[in-house]
C-alpha cells in the first residue's frame, strides 16, 4: 500500500492508482469534468488541479493523472488552487454559459459573469465520449477533429459514423448532456452524430431492445454464446 | 556504390574518392537550398549547365550544387574554385559573363562581389566578408563543401569515420559518458542535457528502443534545421546512428514537417544511399550494430513539434500531447523507451566525438557549451543562418554579423525563442546567448529564431501576432490553453483596434498566469511569454494604445492616420496614382491631401513618394 496525505489526512492507495481516484474514494471533493473511473485519465479540463508536494518540489498539477506516490502531500484548497479553479470555470463558462454543470460549478465557486465575450458551445471537449467509444466499446466511431477553438468531436469526414453501434455510451458519460438519443419503436438515433440504426425486436415480448448492428458486433466479439441469446431482450433472457 | 562491410573498406573507398579528385580542378559551387530557390537558383544552374555545354567545358569544370550557406540575404551564391571567389545575388543573365570573364579570362567581375557597406570595399573571399568572419561554423560550414545528395562528397569530409570509430573503439556506455561530459544541451529549445536523456533511455527497461529526430521546426522565422537537413542530411543521420548505438536502438525515425519537401527529399535520398552501401541495415561495418531509419512526415501542425504529440502523430493518432508524469525515455513511441532529439542536437554529436570533450567544452559559457545556429531575421541587413559560440552577445550577432539595422530605423528589441520566447529590449542586448541568461530576462533560447525589431515595430502588435499564431496552433485539448490563448488574443486585438480598456493589462497578466500554470504542455505553458515580456519592457506602448488610443510605432492601422506634409510635397501625383481607394486628391504641382475616412493605411503612397512627404501619426 502507498501512503500519502491529502489536506493533512493520511490515505492509502494501491500501486497504479491516481491521486484524484484516491481523493474521491476518501470523500475529498475535488471538482472534475473529464475524469471517469472506468477510463484512462485524460487531463483535458484542468479543473482537478491541486497542489502536490513531492520531495522539496510543490506544483500545481492535475490530480486525475498524477500517480499516487509514497509520501506526497496533496492540498486541495489552497489559495492558488482556488484561483486556478475559478479561472478554469470562468473560461468554461464563457465558452458554454448555458450548460448546467458549468453553471452549477460557477455558482459553487462564486464565479460571476465572465470577463469575455460569451459563446454558446454545448460541448466542453472533455473527451469522455471519444474515450469511452475507443477504450471500452472499442469501435472508435468518433474522434477529435480540427484544433484549437475549431476542435470538436465527431465522426471522421463529418459523415455519419460507420462503426457506431448505437450503444449510447457516449451519451451516458457526457457531462453536459449534449448527446441526445432518440428512439421510437423501429429505430434509435444518436442525434449528435446523425447515426440512425434499425432496432431488433425481442422474440418473446416483441419490444425493440437494441440495434441489429450492435447485436451483430457483440456476436462477433464474444465467444461461446448461443445465437438465440441475441434474439431475446435482457428481461426475457 | 559498392557494399561497405568494414571500417577498412570505408577508409579505402574514402581514399579512392579523394584520390580521384583534383583539388585544383575548376569547380563552381552554387547554393540551391530553399532560400536560394526562392531567388531562382534553379534557373541559374540550368543556365550555367547550358553555357558550359555550349563552350565544351562540361568535362573541364565541375558544378557542385550545395544547400544553403547561411547568407540567405545574398543568395544565390556562386563560388568559383580554386580561386575561392564569391559572387552574390547571381542571376541567369550573369552567367555568360561569369563564364567568359572569370572561368576563361581569369578576371573578377566587380559588380557581383559583396560590397562592405561600411568601407565600400569589394570582398573576394567568403571568409573575409564580415557576415562570415565573426562566425564559428563548425557544423554549418560543411554545407559549402558538399552536394547534399552525394554520399561521396560526405565521405570526402570524413563522413562516417566517427561512426566507425564509435562502433569499433567505444562501448555504448562510453559514448554516453562523452556526451554527458560535453554538456551538450538540447537545441530544440528545451535545453535538457542530452547525455542524461540518452542514459535514462538506455537504462529504461524494454526490448525495443527508438530514436527520433525532431525536424518539425515550427517557430515562425526559424529555419536552422531546414538549412541542416537540406544541406548536410548525412551529418544528422550519422549523429542518430551514434546515438542509437549508445542507447541500444535499432530503429529510428526522422519526423519532418510537411512544409519541408526539399529537406525530406534529401534525407530520403541519404537514407537510400546508406541502405545501398550497407551502412544502414544489419551488421553495420561488420559489427553487431543493426539500425534502419525511416522518414515520417508531419501534417501541418506546430503542436507536433512537442515530443509526445510528435510520437502520437508518428503512430497515426491525433497529434496532441499527453501529460508527462511518465517520461518518453521510459515510455514513448508505441509505449517503448524513446530518445527524441532535435536536428541540431544530432548534428553536434559527430563533432563532439570527433574533436573531443576538451575542445567542445572550451567553446561557450559555463552552462551552455558549444555553438548555436540562429536564424537572424527581421529588420537586419544580413538576413540568414549564423553559427556562433554560446556566449557571444546579441549585440555582436546583430551588428558584427548582421550588419546592423536595415533601413534607417533604430534597434528596438530582439525576439528569441519564437512564440515561447520573449522580446529583449535594445538596452539589454549586451547580454550573452546562453540558455540560463536568456531565461533570466524573460525570454529563452528556443530553437534559434532571432527576430530583429526596429522603432517601427509595435510591440503590442508583436504580442498579438504571436498569440494569434498560438491560438491557431493550440491542439485544443486542455481548457486553459485552448480558451486562454483565444481570450488573450481577443484582448490584444481589441487593444490594437483602439478598443483597449483600463484593466486590460491586468487581465492579460491574469490570463497569462492560468495559461502558464494550468496548461498540459509547453505550448500553453510558454504561450504567455511574448505578452509578458512585452508588458515588462514596453508597458508604455500598451498604455499609449489603451489610454491615448495611439500607436507610438505607427503600425496599428486603426490608430494611425496618414497625412501629407505641406513642406515636402511637390504635387507630383505619384501617391494619387497608386492609391487603391482613391483617397488622395490634388492638382498637379499643388499640395495633395489624403481623405482620412477613405484611407485604409495600406502604405502604397509611402512607397511611391520620393520626397518623404507622407507622414504617419
Amino acid at each position: 500500500m502507498i501512503k500519502f496525505t491529502i489536506d493533512g489526512v493520511e490515505v492509502e492507495a494501491e500501486e497504479g492508482q491516481y491521486v484524484l481516484q484516491v481523493a474521491l474514494d476518501n470523500g475529498f471533493d475535488i471538482p472534475h469534468l473529464c475524469y471517469h473511473e472506468a477510463l484512462e485519465p485524460y487531463g483535458a479540463c484542468r479543473l482537478c488541479q491541486v497542489e502536490i508536494t513531492n520531495g522539496n518540489r510543490t506544483r500545481l498539477t492535475t490530480s486525475c493523472n498524477y500517480p499516487a506516490l509514497e509520501g506526497i502531500d496533496v492540498q486541495t484548497s489552497t489559495e492558488k488552487v482556488i484561483k486556478a479553479r475559478k479561472m478554469v470555470i470562468e473560461l468554461l463558462l464563457a465558452r458554454s454559459p448555458n450548460v448546467s454543470i458549468i453553471k452549477e460549478l460557477a455558482e459553487e465557486y462564486s464565479v460571476g459573469t465572465p470577463r469575455f465575450k460569451l459563446g454558446d458551445d454545448d460541448c466542453i471537449l472533455c473527451g469522455l465520449c471519444e474515450r469511452v467509444c475507443r477504450e471500452i466499446v472499442g469501435v472508435e466511431a468518433i474522434s477529435f477533429l480540427g484544433r484549437g477553438s475549431d476542435r470538436k468531436v465527431g465522426p471522421p469526414l463529418g459523415i455519419n459514423p460507420q462503426t457506431c453501434i448505437g450503444c449510447g455510451a457516449c451519451a451516458y458519460v457526457c457531462p453536459t448532456d449534449c448527446i441526445k438519443v432518440e428512439e421510437n419503436e423501429n429505430e434509435r438515433t444518436i442525434v449528435r452524430w446523425e447515426r440512425t440504426l434499425p432496432m431488433k425486436k425481442c422474440k418473446v415480448c416483441g419490444r425493440s431492445f437494441a440495434p441489429w448492428f450492435q447485436l451483430d458486433y457483440f456476436g462477433k466479439i464474444t465467444e461461446g454464446i448461443p445465437k438465440d441469446f441475441w434474439d431475446k431482450c435482457p428481461d426475457c433472457r | 556504390m559498392k557494399s561497405i562491410n568494414t571500417p577498412q573498406e570505408l577508409e579505402k573507398i574514402r581514399k579512392e574518392i579523394v584520390g580521384g579528385r583534383d583539388p585544383e580542378k575548376p569547380c563552381i559551387a552554387i547554393t540551391s537550398g530553399t532560400s536560394a530557390r526562392a531567388y531562382g537558383s534553379e534557373k541559374v544552374i540550368d543556365t550555367l549547365r547550358a553555357a558550359l555545354k555550349k563552350q565544351g567545358l562540361t568535362e573541364k569544370i565541375d558544378i557542385r550544387i550545395t544547400g544553403g550557406q547561411g547568407f540567405d540575404e545574398r543568395e544565390p551564391l556562386l563560388i568559383v574554385y580554386p580561386q575561392d571567389i564569391l559572387y552574390q545575388q547571381v542571376k541567369p543573365k550573369d552567367i555568360s559573363e561569369i563564364v567568359s570573364e572569370t572561368l576563361l579570362g581569369n578576371r573578377i567581375i566587380d559588380r557581383l562581389l559583396y560590397k562592405d557597406p561600411q568601407t565600400g570595399e569589394k570582398i573576394v573571399n567568403k571568409d573575409d566578408i564580415p557576415f562570415y568572419k565573426a562566425q564559428t561554423p563548425y557544423i554549418f560550414g560543411n554545407n559549402s563543401k558538399i552536394d547534399p545528395t552525394s554520399i561521396e562528397d560526405y565521405f570526402t569530409i570524413g563522413g562516417y569515420s566517427t561512426l566507425a570509430k564509435v562502433l569499433t573503439e567505444f562501448s555504448p556506455e562510453q559514448v554516453i559518458d562523452i556526451i554527458k561530459k560535453s554538456d551538450l544541451r538540447g537545441r530544440g529549445g528545451g535545453g535538457f542535457p542530452t547525455g542524461m536523456k540518452w542514459e535514462s533511455c538506455r537504462n529504461a527497461p524494454g526490448n525495443k528502443h527508438y530514436v527520433i529526430c525532431n525536424a518539425d521546426e515550427g517557430d515562425p522565422g526559424a529555419y536552422m534545421d531546414r538549412g541542416l537537413l537540406e544541406g548536410n542530411p548525412h551529418s544528422i543521420l550519422e549523429g542518430m546512428m551514434i546515438g542509437a548505438y549508445a542507447i541500444g536502438s535499432d530503429e529510428g525515425y526522422v519526423y519532418v514537417r510537411y512544409e519541408y519537401p526539399l529537406a525530406s527529399e534529401n534525407v530520403e535520398k541519404a537514407i537510400g544511399q546508406l541502405r545501398d552501401c550497407g551502412l544502414l541495415g544489419e551488421n553495420i561495418l561488420g559489427t553487431a550494430f543493426n539500425f534502419d531509419i525511416k522518414v515520417s512526415r508531419g501534417g501541418g501542425a506546430f503542436i507536433c513539434g512537442e515530443s509526445t504529440a510528435l510520437m502520437a502523430s508518428l503512430e497515426g493518432k491525433v497529434g496532441e500531447p499527453r501529460a508527462k508524469h511518465i517520461h518518453t525515455v521510459e515510455s514513448g513511441l508505441w509505449d517503448q523507451p524513446t530518445d527524441l532529439n532535435n536536428v541540431e542536437t544530432w548534428a553536434n554529436v559527430p563533432l563532439i566525438i570527433n574533436k573531443g570533450v576538451d575542445w567542445y567544452t572550451s567553446i561557450g559559457t559555463e552552462g551552455s557549451k558549444g555553438t548555436k545556429i540562429f536564424s537572424l531575421v527581421g529588420k537586419v541587413k544580413n538576413t540568414g543562418l549564423v553559427e556562433v559560440p554560446m556566449g557571444m552577445t546579441i549585440k555582436e550577432i546583430v551588428y558584427d554579423i548582421g550588419g546592423g539595422i536595415a533601413g534607417n530605423g533604430t534597434l528596438k528589441a530582439v525576439q528569441t525563442g519564437g512564440p515561447s520566447g520573449g522580446a529583449i529590449p535594445a538596452s539589454l542586448i549586451d547580454m550573452p546567448v546562453d540558455y540560463d541568461k536568456l531565461k533570466e530576462v524573460g525570454s529563452m533560447m528556443g530553437s534559434g529564431g532571432m527576430i530583429v525589431m526596429d522603432d517601427k515595430t509595435c510591440m503590442v502588435d508583436i504580442a498579438r501576432y504571436f498569440m494569434n499564431f498560438l491560438k491557431d496552433e493550440s491542439c485544443g485539448k486542455c481548457t486553459t490553453c485552448r480558451e486562454g490563448t483565444r481570450r488573450m488574443y481577443e484582448v490584444l486585438d481589441a487593444i490594437t483596434q483602439g478598443e483597449g480598456k483600463d484593466g486590460d493589462i491586468e487581465l492579460l497578466e491574469e490570463l497569462s498566469w492560468i495559461v502558464a500554470e494550468g496548461s498540459l504542455c509547453a505550448l500553453g505553458q510558454t504561450a504567455p511569454n511574448p505578452v509578458l515580456s512585452t508588458i515588462r519592457y514596453f508597458r508604455d506602448e500598451y498604455e499609449a494604445h489603451i489610454k491615448e488610443k495611439r500607436c507610438p510605432a505607427g503600425v496599428c492601422k486603426a490608430l494611425i492616420t496618414y497625412s501629407i506634409d505641406e513642406e515636402n510635397c511637390t504635387g507630383c501625383g505619384a501617391c494619387k496614382k497608386v492609391c487603391p481607394v482613391e483617397a488622395i486628391t490634388g492638382e498637379k504641382k499643388e499640395l495633395h491631401t489624403i481623405d482620412p475616412d477613405k484611407c485604409i493605411r495600406c502604405g502604397a503612397c509611402i512607397a511611391a513618394c520620393n520626397f518623404d512627404a507622407v507622414k504617419v501619426a
